[in-house]
Order: structure tokens, then sequence, then C-alpha cells
């Protein structure tokens, strides 16, 4: 036995990453996965957006239409990538991995954080895909270095944010069958209340007011923010930030205190 | 006196009006191998998740390694390995990247990783698997893999539940060898449950047999077995305190869990 004292942050720090980087290693052998997942965000792109805006249906100020929605399908495809992602702590549980983890010294929290990170970068490929369609189709793309840098800090944020969500989620119902029923029932309802394929103002008092509970909102409003060439926020990036890490760090927390019960 | 490693008062576990353990009391010496009996649903695998800080206990309580399991859990944690009944190692890692990441999450001098590692995958014999994925590994080549990761960091106690269930003879012996070279070289207490009574026989310095929650026998062979008169065997000592070996208790649970971990095992 090594007993080494370790500052408790810095332990959380370092083991965070620990689990981050072995969740990546399993990645290796997941390339069909990168493909399947490009079909969603280009469906929608390509023929939703088409479509809508043609029609000139939708209200999106000086934006052209597509331009308005290309984000929102990134938000939409990192949700829907990272909402399903408590099925393999499930998945962990089912075999012994959980209970080894949590018979090991390891911050519970840092179990919880580095594999939302995991989820965050794995991720990140949604972006490659979404900019590649959006440079198709003509969306006047906002380049600068520093647009492209927060881009990739929201889409990490965001998808640690919902598939820490998703975990908790997964502590809860505890098995695959209830937890595809539950993620399927959340992930319509976050998408369309939320300002991803249409503004806000367009929808009735209620919904307005659901949309702005939503995380998915301020994730949306921060890439709209960041990608396009020539767009205002909503709400205003800092804000945008703020709800999005408030909400990480509070689901984390929830997270690390409910995770233990997969062991039982 | 030999040191006391594992000290349990009065250990009680509820499922609602359910006692799946039932205030159970023993202790164990360390470098002991300890094998705890009983038939399904008897409360072995409750047992050690409460002494491994995976369950909090209803009532009662231990100490391990000196640590009292509710109130030191990070202690207790560094100081045990675990096995768990199901699979615990990534099918999706390589059994290097398997080791590697428990020497990191044990806090291992970052100079000693490389060192224990080969030092532990040669002493399971899976130096030349190292570097293959372990969902090609063998259901043995597995139990080693694990037994050697929760050991990287030499615990005081290795707890291991039901380590060979689903393996042919010849892997089983195998893990035996190498847990008994175990406690040889490292001084390791070994904490085990097991169905199989040959092996609490020819491994085990005591047993303790549980049924229905509570403990019905401790002691070693021996003494169990000349407990019931001359002539006798564990067989009947077992029969004697638990049953027969399949009885109560059993349910869909436990044994849908156990088949799939002697399916997932091969
Ligand atoms: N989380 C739980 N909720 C309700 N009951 C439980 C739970 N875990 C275990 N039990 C019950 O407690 C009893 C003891 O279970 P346990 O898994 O400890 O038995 P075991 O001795 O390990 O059996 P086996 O040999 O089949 O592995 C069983 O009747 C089981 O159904
Ligand atoms: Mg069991």
């Amino acid at each position: 036995m090594t007993a080494t004292f370790i500052h408790p942050l810095t332990s959380f720090v370092e083991k965070t990453f620990v689990i981050t980087e072995f969740e990546l290693r399993k990645l290796r052998h997941d390339f069909t996965e990168l493909v399947t997942r490009a079909l969603q965000p280009a469906l929608w792109l390509l023929i939703f957006g088409q479509v809508f805006a043609r029609n000139g249906a939708m209200h999106t100020g000086n934006i052209p239409y597509l331009d308005f929605i290309a984000p929102g399908i990134l938000a939409q495809s990192v949700l829907f990538v990272a909402i399903f992602y408590g099925i393999n702590v499930i998945w962990e549980r089912d075999l012994g991995i959980v209970q080894k983890f949590l018979a090991s010294p390891t911050p519970r929290a840092a179990l919880v954080l580095g594999k939302g990170f995991s989820a965050g970068i794995r991720t990140l490929s949604q972006g490659v895909i979404v900019y590649g369609l959006s440079l198709l189709l003509g969306v006047k793309l906002n380049w600068s270095p520093l647009a492209l840098l927060n881009v990739l800090v929201i889409i990490i944020l965001a998808a640690t944010l919902f598939s820490t969500f998703s975990l908790v989620i997964a502590c809860f119902v505890k098995t695959r069958e209830r937890f595809m029923g539950v993620g399927q029932v959340l992930t319509m309802p976050l998408f369309f209340a939320s300002n991803a394929i249409y503004p806000t103002d367009m929808m009735p008092g209620w919904l307005k007011m659901v949309s702005h509970l939503n995380p998915l909102t301020y994730v949306v409003d921060a890439l709209r923010t960041c990608m396009l060439a020539d767009s205002t926020s909503t709400f205003g990036l800092s804000f945008d930030y703020l709800v999005i890490l408030v909400t990480t760090t509070v689901l984390v927390l929830v997270g690390a205190r409910l995770y233990p019960r997969l062991a039982t | 006196m030999a040191e006391v490693v594992l000290e349990i008062k009065n250990l009680t576990r509820r499922f609602g009006a359910f006692t799946a353990v039932d205030s159970l009391t023993l202790s164990v010496n360390a470098g002991e191998v300890f094998g705890l009996l009983g038939s399904n649903g008897a409360g072995k695998t409750t047992t050690i998740k409460m002494l491994t800080t995976l369950l909090p206990p209803t009532s009662g309580g231990a100490r391990v390694a000196g640590f009292s399991i509710t109130t030191q859990a990070v202690g207790v944690r560094r100081a045990i390995g675990y096995v768990p009944q199901a699979v615990s190692v990534d099918g999706s890692l390589t059994g290097y990247e398997n080791l590697l990441i428990f020497a990191k999450l044990y806090d291992l001098p970052h100079r000693e990783q490389q060192a224990r590692i080969a030092e532990a995958l040669e002493f399971m014999n899976l130096t030349a698997d190292a570097k293959r994925l372990v969902a090609e590994y063998s259901g043995g080549m597995v139990r080693r893999l694990e037994i050697a990761q929760s050991t990287l960091h030499r615990p005081k106690v290795l707890f291991l539940d039901e380590p060979t269930v689903g393996l042919d003879p010849i892997a089983r012996d195998a893990v035996w060898k190498h847990l008994v070279d175990m406690r040889a070289n490292y001084g390791t207490t070994l904490f085990f449950t097991t169905h199989y009574l040959e092996e609490a026989e020819s491994h085990c310095d005591r047993i303790a047999i549980m049924h229905l929650g509570k403990l019905d026998a401790l002691g070693t062979c021996q003494e169990l077995e000349a407990s019931l008169g001359p002539g006798h065997t564990l067989n009947d000592v077992f029969v004697h305190y638990a049953g027969s070996a399949l009885d109560t208790g059993n349910n869909f649970r436990a044994v849908s869990a156990e088949r799939a971990t002697a399916e997932r095992l091969g």
C-alpha cells in the first residue's frame, strides 16, 4: 500500500483527467459511430433547413434561416449524442466496472466529471461535421481564432452538461430499458423547447418561459453568437457561459452524490 | 496474537423489511485466507459490499485495516482491493491499460508505475497478452487480470466475490496458484466467497458459513468437520448449517447475475 498525501483539489483534477484519458482511449475502435452520428445533423440541415429556408416561414431577423439553424443543429447533435451517454454507465454497472471504481479511493466527482469531459471531447466531431455542412450550404461563418476557440469550449461544456445529466438519470433508473425510455422522452422536449430551430419570439408565452429554463437555449445562443459572422447574442455570451457552467457544476455535484447508488 | 485486519461487529443490512445480513460478527487476522460460504441469497455479496464501502450498513459496522467502513471510507478504500462477482475489467482497453488506469487512480508513484505493472503482468502470467484488447481474453485471463488490477497497490485485504465462478478446473487452479503466491509474497489477507467446497477445503485457513443472513458456523475446516462427530466431510458440514446447496433465498437477480458472469467468462 502506498500512502502519499495529495491535496484533495489536485487529486480531484488529476483523477478527472485520468478518467477522461481512459474513456478516450476506448474510442480507438469506434469509427462507425462517428459516421452514423454525422447523419442526423446532415438530414436536419440539408432537408429540414432547406425546406424551411425556401418557404420563408421563419422570421429570423437579419440572418438567413439556414445560418440561423446551423448552430441550433450543432447544439442539437451535441445534445443527442450526450444524452445517451448514461447507457454506457449502466452497461459498466451490469458488468462490475462501476463497482470496482467506486471501491477505489477516486473522488466520486472525478469519476463523474471525467466521464463528462470525455463525452465533451468525443462530441467535437459533431462540430467538424456541422462546420463542413455549413460551408457547403454557404452559411456565413466566423473564422476568427477566438470565435473557433469559443465554439470548441462551448461544445465540450455542453456535452459535459448533458452527459452528466444523462448519468444522473442512469443513477435513478439503473436499467437499460428504462433509460432508453426516459432518454427518448426527454430529448425531444429539450430540443423543441429551445431556440435551436426557431426564435423564441415565435413561441407562445408558456413555451417561451420553458425555453428560458432550458440550458440548451443558452448553448444555442452561445454557439450562434460565436459561430456566425454577423449575429448578436440574445442573453449575452457571459450570461450563457454562466448558465452552462453553473448547471454543469450542480449536475456534477448531484451526480457525485448519486453515483454510488449504482454499486448497490 | 496475530494482527486483526478485519473486525466485523453486528454488521446488519436490511432491504425494506428483509434482512439480508443479520448482525454478523467475526474477525480475520492479517495474512489469513478466509472463505465465506453459503447458499444463494445467504448474504455473502451484501457483506462484501458493505466491507468494501459500496453499501452502507443499516446498523453495526466493521474496521478494515484499522479504518471504519462507515466513517473512514476513503481509508478503507486505499487499504483494500476488490474483485466483484461480475467482470470488472474493461473489454475496450488492453490488459496493460486496465492496469495503468488503476496505477494512476491509486496514486502509485510515477517512477514505480511501469515496474509494478510489469511485475503484476508477469506474476499473473499475462505479459505476452498485455497489449491485446481484454475483449479477446479468455475467462481465466480476465480473472487473473482483475486480480492483478486490484492488487497493484498492494492492498492489505483483497476481497474476492466468487473469484472462480464459471472457470474450467485448469483456469481455476491457475487463479488459486496466483492467489496463494500473492499471500506468500505480500502477506495479503484474502477474504473470498465461493460455492466450491473443495476450494474452501484446500485453500482456506478458516471458513464461515452464512445462512439467510446469519453466521451459522466459523472455524477451520477440520474443526467444523469434527464438530459433527467423526467421519464427516465439509459437504456434511455445509448441508448441516446451510440446508442443501440450493434451497431458500435463491432469487432471479442472483441467478441471472451469476449466469451472466459465467457466460461472459466463457
Ligand atoms: N439491492 C437489493 N435490494 C433488495 N434485495 C437485495 C438487494 N441486494 C441483495 N438483496 C437480497 O439480499 C439477499 C442476499 O443477497 P446476496 O447477493 O448478498 O446473496 P449471496 O450470498 O451473495 O448469493 P449468491 O451466492 O447467489 O451470490 C438476497 O435474498 C437478495 O435478493
Ligand atoms: Mg453473491
